[in-house]
């Protein structure tokens, strides 16, 4: 005999008022902003005024021609992948250096963690007191060491400011890609590294053909996060150069925050910020790939340890 | 001494070797700060052209001026009670919002559960950056501009995805048994909810709280959007802007203020750094 089940029993209906909340809040706070900006890349709108005229694709054709948004574009560009080349190469070193027992772990650990835990805008102002032009203490280093005759204006001289913004951006985001990494490594069962020993493989051969491979899923979502955090991140460049010398280290959020919120044209710095879109259309479409692939590979999942 | 050993010696070297690169390049801006909190002026304004002149090191007794003075003299002390008071109604929101919304995820719908989940999470990588413009206008439309309020109302829309998704994902490796006996005892589903589950969910819980504590300590485009007024600023924003005025720079004060801030939260992250990272590994890593 079945019965109807009470209203305290609908797991379906129960289930659907206490995701209600969390939904709408995304529906209308995410969803809401992320249509309206698409929106307002078309129209002519101004922080100034409320009115709103439809613009056509004015505010595209106006940035594509303007140099300063096409070097921020290429600046986007160059400092994400230059950025995340740095990441996975020092996240890979340190997730070495941490499989292994040496004294003093806790310590390096306390320390590897520092430069994702310090706000960003916080790290930015430090590095920018370290890259300062007359006191900067790599200059005295440097000097010190006799590598460095002349003087290096770390961001007063553009080539040199997008350098400081790719390690800056490194430095911020490898600690993450490195936990990322260790808890890979600490899933690839012992007996594969085991019988790789036996076998005679050393240290090198393990890395590049055994754990590296295993790796990629893993780094592959240390290197989508980086990504998305490089690409749109605002606070290391609006704070160590502000975009400067002369508009030569924008990237697409610093000159959308300038042309959008300080120039007060919402339509221009909209278009400038859906630029963005791209590299989030190609992290979120890897990540999926990513997910269908580790849900088919492994069944069983979650397993309680 | 054969030449195993010396193999042996010569790979430990190597490793104290990179683990010391990685540390100085990891926590050189963290020593950085700390030395020039700690350093007289006329320690810390000497230009690096002067080769004889060590920056690395107290040249002159430490001092505490610039503590002093930023403690004294700026607002930072208010720009941390606005941040705190952001943090409090945050977390409020955030647990109200998405422990439950974790928790129908998990447990309650199903299949298609898993899927809305997934579109959650994805709306965490939509970023501040592409949604400050229109969010300028919202907060206009609703006068909050220069408030708190605006960074209130929008915060949850960082911390609600990300932490439905970490709920989810902590309660999928709690084991259901301890809910299907309690039904098997004549729990109603909703008894179930009300009365076990908060139990379970406790951990999951302080995890949410850390990581919005994090979040809105180390927000910035935001409260650079929406705040104008020097006493509304929170800590992130108020030290690298309100600070700096015109263009001199405290540099004391200002490294003091980046590392009294920057303390707790490493002390946080590395209590709760493996909890993060199962939110963000999304099942690609078994732990």
């Amino acid at each position: 005999m079945t019965q109807r089940p009470r209203l305290a029993d609908r797991a379906d209906l129960l289930g659907g008022m206490m995701l209600a909340p969390a939904l709408v809040y995304v529906i209308v706070l995410v969803g809401g902003p992320f249509v309206v900006a698409i929106i307002l890349s078309f129209s002519t709108a101004t922080a100034g005024s409320l009115s709103f005229e439809w613009a056509g694709l004015r505010n595209y054709r106006a940035i594509l021609a303007d140099p300063i948004f096409l070097r921020a574009l290429r600046n986007t560009v160059i400092v994400t992948v230059g950025s995340q080349l740095l990441v996975v190469a020092l996240a890979t070193a340190a997730a070495q250096v941490f499989r292994a027992t040496f004294r003093g772990k806790p310590l390096a650990r306390f320390v590897l963690l520092l430069p994702w835990a310090v706000p960003v805008s916080l790290a930015a102002i430090a590095w920018t007191w370290i890259f300062d032009s007359t006191f900067s203490v790599l200059n005295w280093t440097l000097k010190v060491a006799g590598l460095l005759h002349g003087w290096l204006y770390w961001l007063g001289d553009p080539a040199l400011a997008l350098s400081a913004i790719i390690i800056v951006q490194a430095w911020r985001i490898f600690p993450f890609a490195t936990v990322i990494v260790l808890a890979g490594l600490s899933s690839i069962p012992s007996e594969i590294l085991e019988a790789a020993i036996a076998d005679g493989a050393g240290f090198w051969r393990r890395l590049f053909r055994i754990e590296l491979p295993l790796l990629t899923p893993v780094l592959a979502v240390a290197i989508l996060f980086g990504v998305v955090y490089t690409a749109t991140d605002l606070g290391v460049v609006y704070i160590l150069t502000g975009g400067g010398p002369a508009n030569t280290t924008h990237v697409l959020p610093t000159l959308a925050f300038q042309r959008g919120v300080l120039g007060a044209d919402l339509g221009q710095g909209a278009a400038i910020a859906v630029f963005l879109l791209p590299f989030l259309i190609l992290v979120a479409i890897a990540m999926l790939r990513l997910a269908r692939r580790t849900e088919i590979g492994g069944g069983g999942r979650d397993e309680p340890t | 001494m054969n030449r195993r050993d010396a193999r042996r010696i010569a790979r430990r070297a190597g490793l104290y070797a990179a683990a010391l690169g990685l540390m100085v390049f990891a926590g050189f801006p963290f020593y950085w700060m700390l030395i020039t909190t700690f350093k007289q002026n006329r320690d810390l304004y000497v230009g690096a052209f002067d080769t004889s002149h060590v920056p690395w090191i107290f040249n002159d007794p430490p001092t505490l001026e610039h503590v002093r003075l930023l403690f004294g003299q700026t607002d930072f002390l208010r720009w941390v009670a606005n941040t705190l008071l952001v943090v409090v109604v945050v977390i409020v929101i955030t647990v109200a919002v998405a422990v439950p919304a974790g928790y129908s995820l998990a447990r309650l719908t199903g299949r298609w559960g898993e899927r809305l989940g997934m579109g959650i999470f994805f709306t965490y990588l939509i970023p501040p950056t592409l949604l400050f413009i229109p969010f300028s206008r919202v907060v206009a439309l609703l006068g909050l501009q220069n408030s708190l309020g605006a960074l209130i109302l929008v915060y949850p829309t960082i911390t609600i995805p990300f932490c439905t998704w970490l709920i989810m994902g902590f309660l999928r490796s709690v084991p259901w048994d301890i809910e299907e006996q309690a039904m098997i005892d004549g729990y109603s589903r909703l008894a179930v909810i009300l009365r076990v589950a908060p139990r379970l969910i406790l951990p999951g819980i302080l995890t949410v709280v850390v990581f919005t504590f994090t979040l809105v300590m180390q927000e910035f485009v935001y409260a650079l959007t929406f705040i104008s007024s020097v006493d509304r600023m929170t800590v992130s924003l108020g030290v690298p802007i309100a600070l700096v005025r015109g263009d001199v720079y405290h540099w004391g004060s200002l490294m003091a203020a980046a590392l009294f801030t920057s303390i707790p939260l490493a002390i946080i992250y590395n209590l709760f750094i493996d909890r993060f990272i199962q939110g963000f590994t999304m099942g690609a890593v078994k732990g």
